[in-house]
């Protein structure tokens, strides 16, 4: 027996359910160094979490054995994990909201309750690591960082001196991370042991020592940082070569779609939000929206579809109509002899149409023709209408938000039903018609690669990268003419990720005009063709994509009017 | 080191992907099974009794004359009916314990017609005016709550139960104002001789008409919940209030729109009450319907037809239970520990449905 391994995992399996036959862990065998930060790397469902909560006792294996320093380990409970010396902490934190640090550290310890030795011990954890914590403070009062921190407290409290650690960025700044992975380094020189669960290879790159490759529920390979690159990585992961270059095709024939003037919106607490925001959308271009977490993105994003109420400004929208037929799907009668008074058509030989002298009867033949034309594309006013009055008027706007079980789909519903969330109006009975959105939820599972056992799975079952396609893949289906999306491949893998840029790009060579709001600042300058920077519901800037500087960037999401318009 | 692997085996709860059907069902037949026989150890060790007998007596307190099944039949279209009131504003998540105050709400209606319509109008228009007033009442009745929840976000869960006793409290002034003869404290049945305001019986049978009543709101309730636009959003609703307000749902209207329909169907049922079984009108005339069918309705996970299967295991169980009380001079105390367990086998097996349980043996 090797003793320099913390950890020996030998023929893990584990699957879920009895009917599957597709087992989350097949046969996986990975050793965890004494001292060494480990990368376990794979994509969405390749089995990570899973792996390593049989370590931490919330999953017990089908078969297999676990050595721990050593000795074959029976891990039933997190109980075990702990007397083993083994922490996790979790994706989503596991902590009492209206208790403090202390309180919640010691939370399910046995032996009597003394929160002055408790907050003494947790303070000097805090010295040790450089921890910036108030063991006092109601978790209520904290910010995601100090959540996490908590939550490593939590373990250290214990005595675990194997870390695991799960996606701990996906919720982090770019500073946050910088300062956790410095924890992170000491703790591994003070001698314990780390295991980071994550698929962002910079973060490989940056942390860990040795990275072991998951696919599919098997164990690929393990190398050592220092002899591998980011490519081969990739490619072990997705198992096939993938080209790691974003495309940006040049914009063609941008036309303003989208204008928003002197925007300002408050919150509920009367915070101003917004303040001032003024920039123009082009079809057939991203505009990339960069800032720091909570400047405003949000409420810029739902105050263009109608969700969020306008304290003051514009958002016009300019519906492509030149040259094309008026029909009577969003347009009265009554509407269309105004506007035909107010010469706005022209007919098939561009000779202006007023309807002068005609009968209602003769003026909606005429228009069922198809051969009176637009002259001018429809200038919309969208302020104060609600997601439903825009639509009526025949605006497609889409709109992909970022809590997307939260806010986009309903978890429990399957994917024909939540194809129906934006089309279920039609048809002039009550009733429902699932037929047509059934096909299309067929046709997005089918183009968009979506693995599902089929259309009548509840969405919550799906992994995060399809729930985010069915999702984008539903908006994009009624061919929007705005797209906007907020960060959408937030918690997805590469190769999920990848689709959606294709996707974005698709759109955008359409004509669609597309709005990106995004976190991963190196994405944005290489997706972007122009990218709006926010800071505290200010724009500080719009800078054209291929001449950002990550750097400049970063400076104007911190302070406004630090650079110039473009 | 004596540490956990010596361990012989372990107990290992996990999650059940899709169970077939037929396989979920005989869970919890088996359930229904076992608890029974837990019911007869149980029934011997404490009373000595036969607990055949026992059992037998349940059943014929449901099954023995064509009257007690006729009356179990009524009793389970009521609850039934009431439960099929609440499931559109459970669906999104409003908790609608109002059902008591909105059915008494339909059936004071209900009774005003009777009473102040007796010498002025025939018996068929009454009627008309009975169903007409019940309906709007349960719906006023559900309305306010909803309204409430809608403008200012109040408790529905509170305010809705509050209602009932609004409810309990105006019947109780309307009973000392009709009461018949004065100082009786309650009205007795009313239009005895001219049964004005009392609904047909249906080929001779005078539950019929309630059976009939309830079977078809099964059926187009299940149609509304799964297959209108109505019903979509509701099911929207429930799932996310913001993912609706995302799609343009008018949350509000909605939210009151429903409570609106689930209010009147309650007044309807406590019409049904007063109108074609009872004749009268007491405080007590819902029999705490408004309360069973919450269970009623969880048990069944919202779905109608399981409702059907429900409401009747809830009526058939009470039924049983006064029948042993009075046969074998047992505490109704007694018939309600028989209940608890069966109840408690029924709930347990759904976690049988989710989870299941493997015992392994650790490897050396």
């Amino acid at each position: 027996m090797n003793t320099s391994n913390a950890i020996e995992m030998r023929h893990i399996s584990k699957r879920f359910g009895k009917v599957s036959n597709t087992w989350a862990n097949d046969d996986i065998t990975l050793s965890i160094r004494k001292g060494e930060i480990l990368a376990l790397l794979g994509e969405n469902g390749s089995g990570k979490t899973t792996l390593m909560n049989m370590l931490s006792g919330i999953y017990f294996p089908d078969a297999g054995t676990i050595y721990v320093n050593g000795q074959p380990a029976v891990i039933s409970s997190p109980r075990d994990a702990f007397n083993l010396g083994i922490g996790m902490i979790h994706q989503h934190f596991k902590l009492v909201d209206v208790l403090t640090a202390t309180e919640n550290i010691i939370l399910g310890l046995e032996g009597r309750l003394d929160r002055k030795k408790a907050s003494q011990k947790i303070r000097s954890i805090c010295n040790e690591y450089g921890f910036d914590i108030n063991p006092d403070q109601k978790i209520y009062d904290m910010n995601v960082s100090q959540k996490q921190t908590v939550e490593i407290i939590k373990v250290l409290y214990r005595g675990a001196d194997i870390l695991i650690l799960d996606e701990p960025t996906a919720v982090l700044t770019p500073q946050e991370t910088e300062r956790l992975f410095a924890v992170l380094r000491s703790m591994r020189d003070n001698g314990k042991t780390i295991v980071i669960i994550t698929h962002k290879l910079s973060e490989v790159e940056e942390l860990s020592d040795r990275v072991a490759i998951l696919r599919h529920g098997k164990f690929i390979k393990d190398v050592p940082t220092a002899q591998t690159t980011a490519q081969e990585l990739t490619d072990l992961m997705v198992g096939h070569p993938v080209s790691l270059n974003i495309e940006r095709p040049a914009p063609v024939d941008p036309q303003t779609r989208l204008e928003i003037r002197h925007l300002s919106v408050k919150d509920e607490e009367g915070v101003l939000k917004l303040d001032d925001v003024s920039f123009t959308v082009n079809s057939g271009e991203i505009l990339g929206i960069a800032g720091i977490s909570g400047s405003g993105q949000k409420e810029l994003l739902e105050s263009i579809i109608g969700l969020y109420p306008l304290e003051s400004g514009e958002i016009v929208f300019h519906n492509p109509k030149k040259n094309r037929p008026v029909t009577f799907t969003h347009k009265s009668l009554k509407k269309i002899k105004e506007l035909g008074a107010a010469d706005t058509f022209h007919d098939t030989n561009m000779v202006p149409v007023s309807f002068e002298g005609m009968s209602d009867k003769e003026i909606i033949r005429w228009v069922e023709t198809g051969d009176v034309l637009f002259n001018e594309d429809e200038i919309v006013d969208l302020r104060y209408k609600t997601p439903q009055e825009i639509r009526e008027l025949g605006i497609r706007m889409a709109f992909v938000p970022e809590d997307r079980l939260g806010m986009g789909l309903v978890g429990n519903m399957d994917i024909t039903d939540n194809m129906m969330l934006r089309t279920y109006r039609k048809g002039h009975a009550g009733l429902l018609d699932r037929k047509t959105p059934r096909e299309q939820a067929e046709q997005i599972i089918e183009n968009l690669d979506i693995s599902t056992p089929g259309t009548n799975v509840p969405v919550r079952r799906l992994s995060g990268g399809n729930v985010q396609k069915v999702l984008v893949g539903r908006e994009i289906t009624f061919s929007p003419k705005v797209l906007m999306a907020a960060y959408p491949v937030r918690g997805l893998d590469i190769h999920s990720s990848y689709t959606i840029y294709d996707l974005l790009n698709k759109q955008k060579k359409a004509g669609v005009a597309v709005i990106y709001v995004g976190e991963d600042l190196d994405v944005l300058l290489s997706l972007a063709d122009r990218i709006l920077v926010l800071c505290s519901g200010k724009v500080s800037g719009i800078v054209p994509g291929p001449e950002a500087d990550k750097q400049k960037i970063g400076t104007m999401m911190t302070q406004t009017g630090g650079a110039s318009n473009a | 080191m004596h540490n956990s692997k010596h361990r012989d085996s372990l107990l290992h709860i996990s999650r059940r992907g899709a169970l077939r059907w037929y396989y979920a069902w005989l869970i919890r037949g088996l359930a229904i099974a076992l608890a029974l026989l837990v019911c007869a150890l149980i029934t011997t060790l404490i009373t000595h009794l036969d607990p055949m007998a026992v059992f037998s007596s349940i059943f014929s307190a449901s099954f023995s004359t064509p009257r007690r099944t006729w009356v179990l039949f009524q009793n389970i279209a009521m609850l039934l009916g009431v439960a099929l009131a609440l499931i559109p504003a459970f669906s999104m998540k409003f908790w609608n314990l109002g059902g008591e105050g909105q059915m008494l709400a339909g059936g004071l209606a209900s009774a005003a017609c009777m009473i102040c319509f007796k010498d002025i109008f025939p018996g068929w228009l009454i009627i008309v005016l009975m169903v007409v007033s019940c309906l709007v009442a349960g719906a006023v009745w559900g309305l306010i709550p909803a309204f409430f929840k809608a403008k200012f976000h109040t408790n529905e869960t509170l305010f809705t139960l509050m209602m009932n006793y609004v409810a309990i409290q105006l019947v109780s002034y309307f009973i000392i104002i009709w009461e018949v003869p004065k100082g009786a404290g309650k009205i007795g049945i009313i239009n005895q001789s001219t049964m004005k305001g009392w609904l047909p019986s249906v080929a001779g049978q005078k539950y019929l008409l309630n059976i009939i009543i309830a079977a078809v709101m099964t059926v187009l309730m299940y149609v509304y919940l799964r297959y209108s636009k109505h019903g979509y959003e509701i099911s929207v609703i429930g799932g996310s209030v913001n993912t609706a307000r995302y799609i343009g749902i008018k949350v509000d209207r909605v939210i009151m729109r429903t409570m609106v329909l689930s209010g009147a169907l309650c007044g309807l049922i406590g019409m049904l009450l007063v109108g074609g079984t009872d004749h009268t009108l007491t405080t007590s005339i819902t029999g705490g319907r408004g309360f069973t069918a919450v269970m009623v309705a969880w048990l069944a996970k919202f779905n109608p037809v399981w409702m059907i299967a429900t409401s009747f295991l809830l009526v058939f169980l009470e039924k049983g239970s006064g029948e042993i009380s009075t046969n074998f001079g047992l505490n109704q105390s007694f018939s309600d520990i028989l209940t608890g367990i069966i109840l408690f086998f029924i709930l347990g097996s759904e976690f049988f449905i989710q989870y299941r349980l493997s015992f392994r043996h650790s490897s050396k």
